[in-house]
């Protein structure tokens, strides 16, 4: 058992969070908010460019990492930057669903830079549950309705779940295909999200796909790259959550009424401390996660569920704290902490909320 | 980072538990299960068997008998120990005293008083609080006066835990009033059988009597049981206190506790179902499991920095207020669960009697256990305490 980054890791750290430090500031990230898409292409090839996609994926899909250790690190210091950038769904998400279908070409250029992606997998009624598929495929014409896909309308192709065969819960059944952004019959309904970034409704009629891997078992791929994608977005908060707690500590020193630095008041400074003891809770959840997602499937996915969860839990008491406790200027669009605090609590609706995951839990600990 | 064992860890847990095996009677194990009053015999007998393998002392050096364990053993044997129901190693003398001794103490302090400790030969108990110095420790007023070759003692302290079993009491005593409070403390070593002591039982909510009041009435201490230097005894006290504490988070009790619980909600049955399928209660044993999960990693990450020369201070509080927390809802879930047969005062219930305990689950005495442990989030530096040491570390003032 041992705790500390490998040599390579801490370089990786080293590097990434002196990038990230000068190339991200709010002028960036209000130009990645105004965009059209929600991505900034220079910031995307400069991070690909350092080799930041490569680590997303095994030497055999063509990366040099993929680990959920190598993924942690990354995605916390995305986090800690607050990077409004879609390298969890584009990359890591998409990327890792097309690994695992031996689409090794795409992947290369995933990797380069050069090929953004997005899964159209959930449904307006399928909420978390990566079962329920509605949307269906015969002989390879897609009909349906995909909910809250990220990065849709910058993406370069989509990637489509339809249900080939089975109930609309069945696992067995549902295949992945590549729909075209210019395939008749599909329309992109974009909207800007609340914390960052582009999604869309994105709505099927009797649209063409090209099949990715073997018809009928897509669910496996999908339950994998979603097992990563948590540990990724549970790195993020974390980071994104240490940001926000950094932010406060330092204005509770600085801020003065009554004449003293509003730190020295209890009511404050021993929310403080819970707040500290609630950010090392989060660091060993996500450090599980991380750190047993090479483990068997059961083991790996207790740790994820229970990091879900918790982060879930002390990511709510991070963000309502900060702002409660900067009081009326964490109210405000120009004060980083108010995005920061959107972020940590959006988190919260993506792959599976706190009670999602508890749920899960449960069924593998109590059954 | 490596979050499985090594094979070196395995080994060593399965000497651990071969240990217990054969080492640690049923009789004992079951008296702890159930919550019953270990008396000092069976406390003594505990150390004795943990002495003659070795393992006494795991936070000691080597060089004064300890087995010098790292951060991974010393967790592996926390949660071997709290899953075999072993007695819990009475910590007074073997690493809170001994700590300061090991640092402050001169050669003959360490010669006299370390090999007693490992023997077991003096049993010892904290002379800390006062009843008007809890908190605020270092307002306490038990006056130590220095006449020839002798202190005498006089005042009160409280909360004493096993005073009533101690041959000897290590202290915090006023030897200067005319400074600031904490310039004029020494820390002595009192004999409990001198003359003028007197041992008080205070009996608890839970009706167990493990704490005292212990009187002082013109009490002859020889100066060669002062510690260190006169009036630095806050230095010494404070450096007990932030002393790395193995097993502060208490991660063996909670998953022993937990496992209990589980074990109770199995058993139990609720609208024709078993307690632990109603979703109400799963889902509080569920949330408890994964705030248990992250802190014996929290636990692990500090212990093994700490090894590596980390301060353990401000993390030691946050062990303290997280894993008192944790216990705690644990003991709760644990009382819920049993339902009426919480009701039973069961020490009176089973007192003169051969009858089974009136619990169905054999789950012992989980009220008193649940009113006992309040106690933990209060002693050792309440958890108030503890939060104003992390926001005075972390944010200075």
């Amino acid at each position: 058992m041992n705790f500390d980054l490998t040599d390579e890791h801490q370089m990786l750290q080293d590097s990434l969070r002196r990038f990230l430090k000068y190339s991200c500031n709010s002028k960036t990230r209000n130009e990645a908010l105004s965009s059209e898409t929600g991505v900034t292409s220079d910031l995307w090839h400069a991070m690909a460019e350092m080799g930041v996609i490569g680590a997303f994926f095994t030497e055999e899909q063509g990366g040099f990492g993929g680990t959920g250790a190598d993924i942690a690190l990354i995605f916390e210091e995305l986090g800690r930057a607050n990077i409004v950038s879609p390298f969890l769904d584009s990359a890591l998400l998409s990327g890792r669903v097309l690994a695992a279908a031996c689409e090794l070409d795409r992947v290369a250029d995933l990797i380069g830079g050069d090929l953004q992606l997005a899964l159209a997998h959930g449904e307006p009624t399928s909420r978390y549950d990566l079962n329920y598929v509605r949307t269906t495929s015969v002989n390879g014409i897609l009909n349906g309705r995909k909910a809250v896909v990220v990065n849709a309308l910058a993406s370069d192709v989509l990637i489509v779940s339809a249900r080939t065969s089975g109930e609309i819960s069945d696992e067995d059944g549902i295949s992945l295909y590549f729909v075209e952004k210019d395939a008749a019959g599909l329309t992109i309904q974009d909207y800007a999200l609340i914390a960052g970034g582009h999604a869309a409704e994105v709505t099927l009629d009797g649209v063409e796909g090209s099949l990715i891997g073997e018809e009928g078992k897509g669910f496996a791929l999908l339950k994998d790259a979603y097992a990563i994608a948590t540990v990724a977005q549970c790195a993020e908060t974390l980071g994104a959550m240490t940001t926000a707690t950094e932010l406060t500590q330092e204005y509770l020193v600085t801020r003065q009424q009554f004449g003293r630095p509003i730190a020295t008041f209890q009511a404050l400074a021993h929310r403080m401390s819970d707040m500290l003891i609630e950010m090392e809770q989060a660091r060993s959840a996500v450090i599980r996660a991380a750190g047993y997602f090479e483990s068997d499937e059961r083991t790996r996915d207790i740790n994820i569920h229970a990091a879900k969860n918790l982060m879930g839990r002390a990511g709510r008491l991070i963000a309502e704290e900060s702002i409660q406790m900067h009081g009326g200027i964490a109210m405000t669009q120009e004060y980083e902490l108010a995005h920061i605090a959107k972020r940590i609590t959006m988190a919260d609706h993506r792959f599976g909320d706190t009670d999602y995951h508890l749920e899960k839990f449960m069924a593998l600990t109590q059954p | 980072m490596d979050l499985n064992y090594s094979k070196d860890d395995l080994a060593f847990r399965d000497e651990v538990r071969a240990f217990l095996a054969t080492k640690l009677t049923k009789e004992l194990s079951e008296k702890v299960r159930l919550g019953g009053d270990l008396t000092k015999e069976d406390m003594e007998g505990w150390h004795a068997i943990l002495n003659a393998q070795g393992w006494l002392a795991p936070n000691w050096p080597k060089e004064y008998g300890g087995s010098e364990w790292n951060a991974v053993q010393r967790h592996i044997f926390d949660d071997e120990c709290a899953s075999a129901h072993a007695p819990r190693v009475v910590p007074f003398g073997l690493s809170m005293l001994a700590p300061v001794l090991q640092k402050f103490g001169n050669q003959q302090q360490k010669d006299h008083w370390l090999p007693r400790i490992l023997s077991g030969e003096d049993w010892w108990c904290q002379g800390y609080s006062e009843p008007g110095a809890g908190s605020d420790l270092a307002s306490l007023k038990t006056k130590a006066v220095r006449e020839g070759d002798h202190y005498v003692v006089n005042g009160q302290k409280t909360w004493t835990t096993f005073g009533q079993h101690a041959n000897m009491i290590f202290c915090l005593v006023r030897t200067d009033s005319t400074v600031k409070q904490q310039a004029g403390i020494s820390f002595l070593l009192i004999d409990m059988n001198t003359p003028g002591i007197e041992v008080r039982p205070i009996i608890l909510l839970d009706g167990s009597a493990e704490v005292n009041e212990v009187w002082f009435t013109d009490v002859k201490v020889p100066v060669e049981n002062l510690v260190g230097e006169e009036n630095s005894g806050w230095t010494y006290a404070k450096y007990l206190l932030t002393h790395e504490r193995t097993n502060i988070a208490g991660v063996g009790f909670s998953t022993a506790g937990l496992a209990a619980v589980k074990r109770i909600a199995k058993a139990e049955m609720s609208g024709g179902k078993s307690l632990i399928q109603n979703s109400l209660f799963a889902a509080r044993v569920a949330q408890v499991e994964i705030d248990l999960m992250a802190m014996s990693t929290t636990n692990l990450r500090i212990v093994s920095q700490a090894a590596a020369g980390g301060a353990p201070g401000v993390e030691a509080s946050m062990l303290k207020v997280k894993g008192t927390i944790i216990r705690q809802e644990i003991n709760d879930l644990a009382r819920r669960a049993v339902g009426p047969y919480a009701l039973p005062f069961v020490s009176e219930a089973v007192e003169g009697s051969n009858e089974p305990l009136p619990d169905p689950h054999d789950a012992g005495p989980v009220a008193a256990q649940y009113f006992n442990n309040r106690k933990i989030s209060i002693f050792g530096g309440s958890n108030e305490i503890q939060r104003g040491i992390i926001a005075k570390v972390k944010m200075g003032g």
